[in-house]
This record gives C-alpha cells, structure tokens and sequence, in this order.
C-alpha cells in the first residue's frame, strides 16, 4: 500500500517536473522559430536595392523601402526627443527629490501611462495633432511614440539612480557640492551605463510599434521632407504589404520584417549585455 | 521642499526668504524645478488623454448613450454604430489566449524558477524576454503566413474530426478567424506571464521549500502545494497584466482575425476586436459622429485595460510584499 502510493508520489512527482520542462521548452522554442523562419524568408528576398530605392508600384518587381527606413528613423529621432528628457529628468525627480505622497501619484500615473493600448495613444495624437493641424505628419507620430516611451524611460532612470549607494551623495555634499551638482556630476554618471541602456530597451520597444502610427504618420510610397507631411515607417509598410493581395508586396513584407526584427533584437542583447556587464542589478 | 530626501542640508543664515534666494543662486531651486515640471507634466498628459478621448466621444455617447455597448449593428454608411461584435470578439479572443498561455506560462515559470539550474533559468528567461520584445507587427506576419497554413491544414480538420459536434468548432474555417487571433495572442502574452510569475515565485522564502521537503514531500508536492499558493496572488497578478496586454493588443490581432463585425457562436468564425476596429477604420473614417464612435470604443478599451492593470499592479505588490515580510 504504502510502496504503491509512493511509487503514485513519484510518478506525479516526475510527469509534473518533466512537463514543465515541455512548456519552457515550447515556449523558447517559439523564439527561434520565429527568427528562423524570418532569417531563411526575408534573408531570401533581400537585396541592395531594398535599402536604396523607393517602393515600386504593384506588378512591377523590385523596389525598396528606402523612403520607410529613413521615416522610422525620423520618427523614432522625434519621440526620443520627446520622450527621454521628460522620462528622465521625472525619474531624477522620483529617486532625488520626490516626497512620499507625490512621488506616489507620480508612479501611479506612470503605470496608468504604461498601461493604455498603443492604439489608444494613437487616438490621442491624433486628436491632440491631427485634428488641430488638419494633415497627418510625422510629428503627429513622432509624438505618439515618444509618450509611450516615457513611462519606461522613468522606470529605468528611477531605479539606476536608487541603485547608486546614499555615501556616494554624501561624500559629495561633504566636500561642499550642492545637492543638484551632487546629482548632475556623481549620482548620474554612476547609473549612466544602466540609464543608457534602458532607453535602448525603449527605443526598440517603440520601434516596432505599429498601432499609433496608422492614423498619426500613416504611410506614403515617396519621400517625406521636413516634418508635417504623411511619412513611411518600416512596421506600417510590413502591416500594408502583408495584407495586400500581391505575393511581390508579401516578400518586400518579409525583407522588412527581418530588417525590424534584426535591429530590434540587436539592441536588445546589446543593451542587455551592457547592464550585466556592469550591474548586479538587472532592468525589467 | 528640496531637502526632503533625506540628506542633511548646510543650515543657511537669513530664514525662509534669504535661503530660498541662496537656493535659487546655487542652482538648486532650478534645478528642482526643471525635475517636478517633469513629473507634473506626465500627470498633465495622462489627465489631459482622458480628457481628450471623453469631449472627442462626447457626440457618439449623447447620441447612443448606453445602448451603444449593447447593440450589435455595424453600419457606418447607415449611422448605425453598436460595439458588441467587438467587445465580443476582444474578449473571447483574449479568453481563448489565457486558455491556452497561463498553463504554459505558470508551467514555464515553475520550471524556471524552481527546478533549472540559475545559469540555465537565466538563459532561457533572456530569450523568453526578447520573445516579448518581438514587435506585433511581425507576430501578425507569422500567423497570416505560418500559423493560418498550419491551421487549415492539420489542427482544425483534427479538431473538427474530434470535437466538431460542439458549436464552438462548427462551420468553414477561412482561416482568418476568432480562434487564429486567439493563438496568436496567446503565443505574445506567454513571455509576460512567465517573466513576471518567475519573479514572484523567486520572492518566496526558502524556508517553506525547505519545511516542506524536510517534512517528506516531493519536489512537485512542496512546489504545487506550498510554494505555488504562496505566490497564488502575484501569479494572478500577471495574469492580469497579460489580459490587459491581450485586450489591447492590435496589429496581429488586426491581421489575422478576419475583420467582421458579426457575433458567431463558432471560434472558427471571422470577427473583430475593438483595437482592430480602430486600426482598420480611423483614418478613413468619413464624419463626425464615426470618428466619435471610434474613440468612444478607444475610451472602452482603455477603461478595460486602466481596471486590468490597477489591479494587476495590486496583486503583485500584495505577493512581493509578503514574501519580503516572511522571510524577515
């Protein structure tokens, strides 16, 4: 009896442990079937003139995306303008300044921040931009993007800061720094390699993001000078090629996605490794 | 106001006034300044945000009042504007995901967090982590193109051959579909649960592993039994994080649902989802009271998600904040 139901013990015991094995196996492996599968399709179709031409128009092979490339990197320039310094400096305030109760709401806000679907920031630059200036543009979007990147940019700003040990401040003060000197010439430099490295995480966060774009920046086949007309990004051009009917278009899709995807999981070890390098303390 | 972080601040001559010019001197009242106007501005956007999503909806919502949750016709040529089918389709798809990702996350994150060595766990949890940094886009990418071909070919003649008879498996399969939207956001919203449920299972104190061993139970007894229920509150907590994101996510969802304003009893059936909607329609939105129709659904979806991540962010605070506590 007792040898039955230990023997019943163990077999829960080993069926239970191995499956959950199964499911982290399943998951991971996910992953590298994504990346595989966008390395061996999109690596096929690439070629040169993927970087250097605009896209062709439907039936004629070939083209680029040059024009998209170019507009997420515009775009992505205006909302790290937008969303860095904001996020930081609000993440100084979080780890140097804040009292208890403000600090509080502050955080609380944030995470409510975080926490609205990208597409319902899109609605609000777009009636915050569009609306008023009557034309979708790029500022509309670079705008979309750089409020999604604040509550992450406050996140890792706040926490690096807290991570820098209270002597540090006070061996400063001690030799007469005031207390903005104290934060501008020792406590930042000493969480820099962290800060930096949590707005790459952000960067690539927002790189990839589609939804607020479609009615912000929304697309255009040429080029877009300055910064109010429509622009081209590289994940809205995956979005209109990969549900477009046309199997050249569907290739262009793959090519860029594994341009996106690539970039996207470059910063992401890189900036990883950074902290790990440095840190005992890892980002979220 | 700037000496409440606790370090000792040099005592100054000249009371409040002298010490406030001797402040703005050195720099440090400006300094102080620029930091709380950035803090204050990000609760001015998110105030501002709702604010702008409620006068924008204000049209439809005076227009519909409340029946506009409740009907389910979708006409914007004849006016007729009701969200059912979308609440319905955002919802069951988002069912059909936790279905599926939280015996696989809770599972995965069992092993990670008490059975693989360190080294290990910290691996996998690194791709498990840029698993969630894949951008939706191309996750919409691979279910139109991968997953759709998969499913029409092998799993749903499987199922319809084996569960066909239930209505939730009835009818074609297009392949674009509640059901293909549901495994999609499944497949994003795994890494979530994982990451954050391991955490919470890594908070709990060794000592109740360690009692329940010493006491004779297994390895998956001492985990399932004590360990797991411990953390019960903060893996609910992820949970919810994950149903937010669910809730809210837009582009594979957008590309692989079907895009169908229709209620089907069938999974295998076409619909549609709230942030699809709003995708797919905005920008050619022709008319006031569509465009209003369209952030009123945007002002839905984030009441839903606001509610979600509130409590989400409470339960795992809840758990952490235990954990620290025991082990004290």
């Amino acid at each position: 009896m007792t040898d039955h139901l230990s023997f019943q013990r163990k077999a829960t015991n080993a069926v239970m442990l191995i499956s959950t094995g199964v499911c982290t196996v399943f998951t991971v492996g996910a992953l590298f079937f994504i990346l595989g599968y966008l390395l061996f399709q999109g690596g096929k179709d690439l070629s040169w003139s993927f970087f250097t031409q605009l896209p062709a128009p439907v039936g004629e092979p070939g083209g680029g995306m040059a024009n998209a490339i170019v507009g997420s990197a515009k775009v992505l320039l205006l909302a790290t303008c937008i969303g860095v310094p904001i996020g930081f400096l609000a993440g100084v305030y979080l780890s140097e300044y804040g009292g208890a109760t403000y600090s509080f709401i502050v955080r609380f806000t944030t995470d409510l921040l975080n926490g609205v679907p990208s597409i319902v920031i899109g609605i609000f630059a777009f009636t915050l931009i569009v609306l008023r200036t009557h034309h979708f543009s790029a500022m509309a979007g670079g705008m979309a993007l750089g409020l999604m990147m604040i509550p992450i940019a406050l996140r890792s700003t706040e926490e690096f800061l807290r991570a820098v040990p209270n002597s540090m401040r006070e061996g400063a003060m001690a030799l007469g720094a005031n207390k903005w000197v104290t934060i501008v010439t020792v406590v930042i430099p000493a969480a820099m390699r962290g800060i930096v490295s949590g707005m790459m995480l952000n960067l690539a966060r927002v790189a990839g993001e589609t939804a607020p774009l479609l009615f912000t920046a929304l697309n255009n086949q040429f080029w877009s000078p300055g910064w109010n007309q429509p622009i081209a990004t590289l994940p809205v051009m995956i979005f209109t090629y990969a549900i477009s009917p046309y199997p050249d278009w569907h290739r262009q899709a793959w090519a860029a996605g594994f341009i996106l995807l690539s970039l996207v999981l470059v910063v992401n070890i890189t900036a990883r490794s950074i902290v790990s390098s440095g840190f005992s303390n890892k980002p979220r | 106001m700037a000496t409440q972080a606790g370090i000792a601040q040099p005592i100054r001559p000249g009371g409040r006034v002298g010490s406030f010019i001797h402040n703005l001197k050195t720099g440090d009242d400006i300094a102080y300044g620029v930091v709380w106007l950035c803090a204050t501005s990000i609760i001015v956007v998110t105030a501002l945000l709702v604010l702008e999503l409620w006068i924008n909806s204000a049209q439809a919502r005076t227009h519909f009042g409340f029946d506009f949750l409740i009907t389910s016709i979708w006409d914007p040529m004849a006016g007729k504007f009701g969200a059912l089918p979308f609440i319905y389709g955002t919802v069951v798809s988002s069912a059909l995901a936790l279905l599926i990702a939280v015996p696989l996350g809770v599972g995965a994150a069992i092993f990670l967090a008490e059975l693989a060595p360190p080294r290990l766990s910290d691996l996998l949890t690194f791709c498990i982590e840029l698993l969630a940094a894949v951008p939706s886009v191309i996750y919409g990418l691979i279910g139109i193109f991968v997953l759709i071909p998969i499913l029409e070919k092998a799993v749903v003649p499987a199922l319809k051959s084996s569960l066909g008879f239930l209505p939730v498996f009835s009818g074609p399969f297009y392949g674009v579909s509640i059901f293909s939207a549901g495994i999609v956001l499944a497949v994003m919203i795994v890494p979530f649960i994982i990451s954050v449920s391991r955490e919470v299972l890594l908070a709990v104190p060794r000592d109740l592993r360690e009692a329940a061993l010493a006491v004779g139970a297994t390895k998956w007894e001492s985990t399932w039994q004590v360990v797991v229920p411990f953390a019960r509150t903060g893996i609910f907590g992820s949970i919810f994080l994950a149903l937010a994101r669910a809730l809210g996510e837009t582009m594979a969802v957008t590309m692989v649902i079907g895009n169908t304003p229709r209620i089907q009893a069938s999974l295998l059936a076409p619909g549609y989802s709230i942030a699809a909607v709003i995708a797919n329609e905005f920008a050619e939105a022709t008319g006031d009271l569509y465009t209003s129709a369209l952030i009123e659904l945007g002002l839905v979806l984030f009441a839903l998600t606001i509610v979600l991540n509130a409590a989400a962010q409470l339960l795992i605070m809840a758990t952490t904040a235990k954990g620290a506590g025991a082990s004290r």
